[in-house]
């Protein structure tokens, strides 16, 4: 039952991927990236894992997704013409590829020699024992975490100030 | 054939509860219609809808034929798969956290009369489909997918008016999501927990009784962001017929905009299921087992039976429908927001207040938990 269920979503999660990279017009991209994210949170919660399902969801789909999907909407994209001054891009991304695919093999084969260990416990998904870890364990890397975001925040506040002022000053000498 | 029925009987009673939420919620929800043109009609002096039926009581399967009757139009220049795909996301995000809503208390009792030994080793029948651990998450998740209906729809229908409903929409959703999340934490802090029946039963163990009393603040803010939230008057800004024509589903026809209508007043719904669950009791009347062992009706709606379960229900039921019932009054009542207005309304004064409410929250129960 499981293992159906992992497949279909499996399938569905490479299936978007693949028309998030080859789809041109840049908001049917955005919808199967969020297609891709749906997906992987079914895989989570059929793993016992509804924590991070729902964070998934909640972050990803429902926040990120949001502001890109918000942008292509405001741009106005055109459908994409492939950029024939970039085609030694083809040659780099190919390369990444197989590296990734490399890896994946890899850990398959490492897996498969170290004999199947299966995480039984489920406590590890639920939410009580991710926030004792996130604020015991890994206190330190989520201080760090959210200095980063909020330096983020103050730089993106800075930018946008500063794109407003000469706008304000070149209406205020008509 | 023992073997066969032992293993589709989980199904099938998954099956009939799901059946019977959804259709319970969908009937509400067509009645709430209803009663929004009702009520409405009786604020402005009018009589509303009464032609279909006594009372107007078949006005909603009127509409419903009307709209499956009508010819579904698609403009020209509008991106038609996503145009199609909108209506229904919207409404799939609108109807899949009724899976978590608490309806009532657990039934206890033995199942012992079922035939094949089904009932062995049950106790207690709980009306809720799916005991979810992160089922407030779970809710907020849905809902803020929610929003891709609306702002696809906007862009897709090729329209002006459709893109700026579909673009202040999602602002506005954005926005207030924040403050409605923010004003959650203080319950769940007070409950330790995100399961909404346990939730309740925190509720019934505490003082209080009802979390509004500890959490008034929360409670305000939450059920200003669930108008935001839903779209509804005052904040109704991406529909504002005066400027906008009709919003986002300004080009939709037939049952494709029967779909969005119907996904808004589900969303009404669930945030009335929300705010009554995490601040209201949920389905808990306070002192009624207490009132039950006085008069020693124990038997009939003591803690845990059918009696119980029934009223406590009917007690659900009553407060989410003075919630929908106080949506349709401030409808009727205030003006709209402008949309600078509901911006600086959302950051400036909402957001800060729930984040000092969660500080407080944390303070005191810090202070008693010593």
């Amino acid at each position: 039952m499981v293992t159906v269920l992992f497949y279909i979503l499996a399938g569905l999660a490479i299936a978007c991927a693949i028309s998030c990279v080859y789809h041109k017009n840049p908001l049917f991209s955005a919808v199967s990236l969020i297609g891709v994210f749906i997906s992987l949170a079914c895989i989570y919660l059929t793993l016992s894992a509804p924590f991070i399902a729902v964070t998934q969801i909640l972050v990803y789909a429902g926040a990120i997704m949001v502001l890109v999907i918000f942008v292509i909407m405001l741009l106005n994209l055109d459908e994409d013409s492939p950029h024939t001054n970039l085609a030694y891009l083809y040659g780099f991304g190919g390369g990444l590829g197989v590296l990734l695919i490399g890896q994946a093999l890899f850990v398959f084969y490492a897996v498969n020699r170290a004999g199947q260990k299966s995480v039984e416990s489920t406590a590890a998904g639920q939410t009580s024992s991710i926030g004792k870890a996130m604020y015991t364990e890994y206190l330190l890397p989520v201080e760090i975490v959210g200095i980063l975001l909020l330096m983020a925040i103050v730089g993106a506040m800075i930018m946008s100030r500063r794109l407003r002022e000469p706008s304000v000053a070149a209406s205020s000498e008509e | 054939m023992e073997q066969i029925v032992k293993t589709i009987f989980p199904f099938v009673v998954i099956g009939v509860a799901v059946f019977l939420a959804f259709q319970g919620v969908l009937m509400i929800v067509a009645y709430t219609v209803l009663a929004e043109r009702k009520i409405l009609g009786w604020i402005q002096g009018r009589i509303g809808p009464n032609r279909v039926g006594p009372w107007g009581l078949f006005q909603p399967f009127a509409d419903l034929f009307k709209f499956i009757f009508k010819e579904e139009l698609a403009p020209d220049e509008s991106t038609k798969v996503i145009f199609y795909l909108a209506p229904l996301v919207a409404l799939t995000c609108a109807l899949m956290p009724i899976i978590v809503y608490p309806f009532g208390p657990e039934i206890k009792g033995s199942f012992d009369f079922l035939p094949y030994g089904l009932g062995e080793g049950i106790t207690s029948l709980p009306l809720t489909i799916a005991q979810m651990d992160v089922g407030v998450l779970y809710v907020l998740a849905i809902t803020s997918v929610g929003v891709y209906g609306i702002a696809l729809a906007g862009w897709s229908s090729n329209s002006k008016y459709s893109l700026m409903g579909g673009l202040r929409s999602s602002a506005q959703l954005i926005s207030y999501e924040l403050a409605m999340g923010a004003s959650v934490i203080g319950v769940v802090m007070l409950a330790g927990s995100l399961n909404l029946s346990e939730i309740i039963n925190a509720q019934i163990n505490s003082p209080f009784k009802w979390f509004i009393i500890p959490q008034f603040i929360g409670f305000i803010v939450f059920m200003i962001a669930a108008f935001a939230e839903t779209n509804r008057v005052p904040f109704d800004l991406p529909e504002a017929e005066t400027e906008l024509v009709a919003g986002f589903h300004t080009e939709y026809s037939g049952l494709k905009f029967a779909l969005f209508f119907m996904a808004e007043y589900v969303n009404m719904f669930t945030v009335s299921v929300m705010c009554v669950t995490l601040f209201l009791g949920g389905w808990y009347i306070p002192g009624l087992d207490l009132l039950a062992r006085t008069i020693g009706m124990e038997w009939l709606f003591g803690a845990g039976t059918i009696g119980y379960a029934v009223v406590s229900h009917v007690g659900f039921l009553t407060k989410i429908f003075a919630f929908l019932f106080f949506y349709i009054w401030v409808r009727g009542t205030l003006p709209r927001f402008r949309f600078d207005q509901l911006m600086n309304f959302g950051w400036k004064f909402l957001l800060p207040v729930s984040l000092a409410n969660v500080i407080l929250t944390v303070i005191v129960v810090f202070i008693l938990n010593r």
